[in-house]
């Protein structure tokens, strides 16, 4: 079954507690960080240290991102090197544009057959969070097919753009429609830029309810304690899991009854309707909120 | 001397030097029915005496201190106390040897205790919670006698049967009057209530109120009796504020910190026991305050009003108590100004005097009537016994307190802890020193898994039909050694440093003496150096 | 192989263990340790630096090891970041 991709946490990758922790705090997927949160005389030390801590830590859990270090970097490159080798799930590339993605899918290429893994199975995430990353998003994404989905990065594309970055938003309002879209189109998750106040939880629900309706699929996050207020956000509303029970149901019956079409409260239903009905049922049953 | 076995298969002398004959615990509630309160001599005092002394001088003279005496004290001002001090050292300069400090808590304060243990003044302490230098030099052998180490219950019943002698209480009293009568409420050095200092005044042979605010008789309010003292004195000052209160007491921010405590709400909510007319109790460290928060929530969704909550109150129960969560708080000890203020003035913030709150030799203490109590842990054993005495390298690091009291009374006894703390699991084979046993020990909740006793079926049945991550304590051992390694045992000296007293007088383990002191609160310890050929 | 220079890696901070590298004249493995768990995992943790050490074959190496309560996986990555600083 696909993984949850509700959330994904920020680790400082050069902080051994830290590292052994971010299993158990809840998040769906975790984020060892070897850039932002590593100062330049420690990359080393964090590659390392991530590095044992992939190979040692049961992160059964979680999906295990790495977020590597810009690949026009002197550290990226060897970032992916090192840390490909003991099999994370997923790779982050930061300011990705299509050159960096398909220089990270090559790599990969050389580093599973050298390593005998199953070709394909470490999966990239593409960071956007550069005007021309935006403007790009859709080639950014199809220039590999590891790619399972995008990070907005708030905070580096607002510096880019030398605008201004506020916690209503709205000067993102362009990039988080035009993510959510192209991550639509291409079948793949589309991740929130992370709420940066991390003692406000009425703005960081705001934001979050707002990345929902614009289509995002899922919310990153700098602090542990975000992660409960963003599960809950982004479940299924106890009405739209109604709803979506409801459409099934009314599915079966026209099912039994040999209809192909059907309505419901005088609406067609057809099968995009049918579709996401599912997969609200489904994640509503994932999440323990209704019985099988 | 032979050896004799608890029921919990730990071994003890029969006799222990400085202290007596060993009674070994035999259960929580194997030693009951009929008890007695001991007599108590007391000198009259007629219309024409008067008890306000100039100073303390005059006080060990009147009072003829004497070499072997006991004197006890209160903990009321914790960490800014200077009552203690002021009165060993007043005694040690006239020459006093081999008192026991019968001190119902002892904290880092109290370090000169370690130069008058050193130099024969002290050769006996009992206590119920110690943490500092003293504790530390008791473990590195530098008292006399063994340490006594009680619980908040089990001190008032030693004293009120007549097993703890107290020669003279020093009750540091923040408001006393010139007759004698104390409060803790008003004073520069207010402390709240003295739950811990009233049966030291009732059964004393001598009760002496030291104050650094006396007031024309009579004060108000009275929270101890002039009939039970005999002599006032003032002195400049009993305590410093700053170490007496800690401001506020805040919940923790640590992210798996805040997860245990979420889990452990969940089993509260599960257990069926929240519901109207409910208790509660909890300690005051950040991680039980964040429990407090989530049952908080709980309450509030539901429309639950609880009965009483009790303890060490702070300024989040008191809160609550405002916010109509429960109906009144049992309070034995303040531990912030917010705590002081609403027992100072809401008649529903009660006092509980420390027999009241868990003398298990009384015609029911507080603790029986408790719900829920949440506690914490420095080891917990694969048999649900808890030690809160010693560190994993047994030095002694704290104490009872009402650990033993409010897990034996409560219906819902609950241990938060993390798993490992700086790769040392917390479960253990066999803890360093059982301070409560297992039997009363319900559920432990760590962050990778929680535990129920398998005496309690009713609650493993309720919390299987939850999502929490239901382990055997066997498994979360496993778990946290599979993340640390197996740690090394430790090993410790023959001499016994301290006797662990259960609430009714037995004894459940005995501490050992340890050649590593520094580690307990501190960072480096032993060095090795090692020289390989390549 | 020989190191040139001094070097360290890691922190003082809770779960992690400090390790300073240097050379020495003795041409053996020297190694001093403090730990908050040493009665615990002394032994332990002493292995997994000596072993490390010698999986990168070097000699000559005095190695000063602070330890917070660090796990076997991030002793492992300071000694290793040590020594390759010290290369």
């Amino acid at each position: 079954m696909e993984r949850l991709r509700r959330s994904m946490l920020f680790m400082p990758g050069n902080n051994p507690g830290m590292l052994q922790d971010a299993a158990v705090l809840g998040a769906d997927s975790i984020i060892l960080d070897l850039e932002d949160a590593v100062s330049l005389t420690e990359k080393d030390s964090a590659r390392i240290l991530v590095r044992e801590a992939i190979k040692t830590i049961d992160y059964s859990q979680v999906e295990v991102v790495v977020r590597v270090n810009p690949l026009d970097t002197e550290f990226g490159p060897h970032d992916v090197e090192v840390i490909a080798r003991v099999k994370p799930d997923t790779l982050m590339i930061p300011k990705a544009n299509e050159e960096a993605i398909k220089l990270a899918d090559k790599m990969l290429d050389q580093i599973e057959i050298e390593e005998g893994y199953l070709a394909g199975s470490i999966k990239l995430i593409a960071l956007i969070e550069t005007a021309l990353g935006l403007e790009n998003v859709y080639n950014v994404i199809q220039a590999s097919k590891r790619m399972v989905g995008v990070l907005l990065g708030g905070e580096d594309l607002t510096s880019d753009l030398g605008i201004e970055r506020t916690k209503e938003g709205e000067e993102i309002f362009y990039a988080r429609n035009k993510v959510a879209t192209a991550c639509r189109a291409l079948k793949v998750d589309s991740i929130d830029t992370p709420f940066t106040d991390t003692d406000d939880f009425e703005g960081l629900a705001m934001d979050t309810a707002k990345a929902k309706s614009l289509g995002l699929t899922g919310k990153s996050a700098i602090n542990p304690r975000q992660i409960e207020i963003i599960h809950s956000v982004l479940a299924p509303t106890e009405a739209e899991l109604k709803h979506a029970l409801r459409i099934l149901e009314a599915m079966e019956e026209a099912e039994k009854e040999g209809k192909g079409v059907f309505s419901l409260d005088g609406k067609m239903i057809d099968a995009p309707v049918i579709n996401r009905a599912r997969t609200t049922a489904e994640l509503g049953q994932r999440l323990g909120l209704i019985e099988r | 001397m032979k050896s004799i076995k608890t029921i919990l298969d730990r071994e003890l002398p029969d006799y222990i030097d400085g202290y007596g004959e060993v009674k070994p615990f035999q259960g929580a509630f194997s030693d009951g029915g009929i008890k007695t309160r001991k007599a108590v001599k007391l000198t009259s005092v007629t219309p024409y005496d008067r008890k306000v002394l100039a100073n303390l001088e005059q006080v060990y003279d009147k009072l003829n201190m004497k070499d072997g005496m006991t004197i006890s004290f209160h903990h009321h001002l914790r960490n800014g106390d200077h009552v203690l001090n002021m009165v060993v050292e007043g005694l040690a300069k006239r020459g006093i040897k081999d008192l026991t400090i019968a001190a119902s808590s002892i904290f880092p304060v109290h370090a000169p205790l370690v130069e008058h243990m050193k130099s024969g003044v002290v050769t006996g302490i009992v206590a119920n919670y110690m943490s500092g230098p003293v504790p530390e030099a008791i473990s590195r052998g530098e008292l006399k006698k063994p340490a006594i180490m009680q619980t908040h219950g089990g001190r008032p019943r030693a004293i009120e049967s007549g097993d703890l002698h107290i020669d003279v209480a020093f009750i540091a009293a923040p408001t006393a009057d010139t007759y004698g009568n104390i409060n803790g409420v008003y004073g520069k050095s207010a402390c709240g209530t003295l739950g811990y200092a009233i049966s030291d005044a009732e059964y004393a042979d001598k009760t002496i109120a030291i104050t650094d605010n006396l007031v024309p008789y009579p004060a108000c309010p009275i929270e101890i009796s002039q009939v039970f003292v005999d002599y006032v004195v003032q002195v400049e000052s009993i305590g410093d504020p700053k170490g007496i209160v800690s401001g506020t007491t805040k919940i923790t921010k640590d992210p798996v910190a805040l997860i245990i405590a979420k889990m452990a709400a969940e089993v509260i909510k599960a257990s069926g026991l929240v519901k109207n007319g409910m208790s509660f109790q909890t300690g005051a460290g950040g991680t039980s305050l964040a429990v407090a928060a989530g049952l908080k929530d709980i309450m509030k969704r539901e429309g639950v009003v609880g009965s009483f909550a009790a303890g060490g109150i702070t300024g989040y129960l008191v809160e609550m108590l405002e916010e109509g969560l429960f109906k009144t708080l049992f309070d034995v000890q303040c531990f912030d100004f917010k705590a002081i203020e609403s027992y100072r003035n809401n008649a529903r913030h009660q006092f509980m005097s420390a027999s009241m709150y868990g003398n298990p030799h009384t015609k029911g203490a507080v603790v029986n009537n408790l719900d829920i109590m949440i506690l914490g842990a420095t080891e917990i054993d694969t048999e649900f016994n808890v030690n809160v005495t010693t560190s994993s390298n047994g030095v002694i690091m704290g104490g009872s307190g009402g650990h033993s009291d409010t897990a034996a009374g409560s219906k819902l006894a609950i241990v938060v802890t993390n798993l490992m703390k700086a790769r040392l699991p917390m479960i253990k084979d066999k803890v360093t020193t059982i301070t409560t046993p297992g039997e009363n020990i319900d559920v432990v909740v760590t962050e990778r898994g929680i535990a129920v006793n398998p005496r309690r079926m009713d609650l493993i049945e309720k919390l299987s039909r939850t999502n929490l991550p239901l382990v055997t304590i066997g498994e979360l051992k496993t778990m946290a050694e599979k993340i640390t390694g197996v740690p090394k045992a430790v090993r410790n000296s023959e001499k016994i440093v301290a006797v662990v007293e259960y609430r009714d007088g037995s004894v459940i383990d005995v501490v050992r003496g340890s050649r590593d002191t520094s580690s307990a609160m501190r960072s480096s310890c032993q060095t090795r150096a090692l020289i390989l050929d390549a | 192989m020989k190191i040139t220079k001094v070097a360290k890696a890691g922190t003082l901070e809770s779960n992690d263990i400090l390790i300073m590298v240097m050379p020495n004249e003795s041409g053996k493995v020297e190694l001093e340790l403090e730990s908050i768990v040493m009665q615990q995992f002394g032994d332990v943790i002493e292995q997994v630096i000596l072993h490390k050490v010698k999986d990168m074959g070097v000699e000559g190496i005095t190695i000063k090891a602070q330890d917070k309560g660090a796990l076997d996986y991030t002793i492992g990555a300071r000694v290793e970041t040590a020594i390759k600083r010290a290369m």
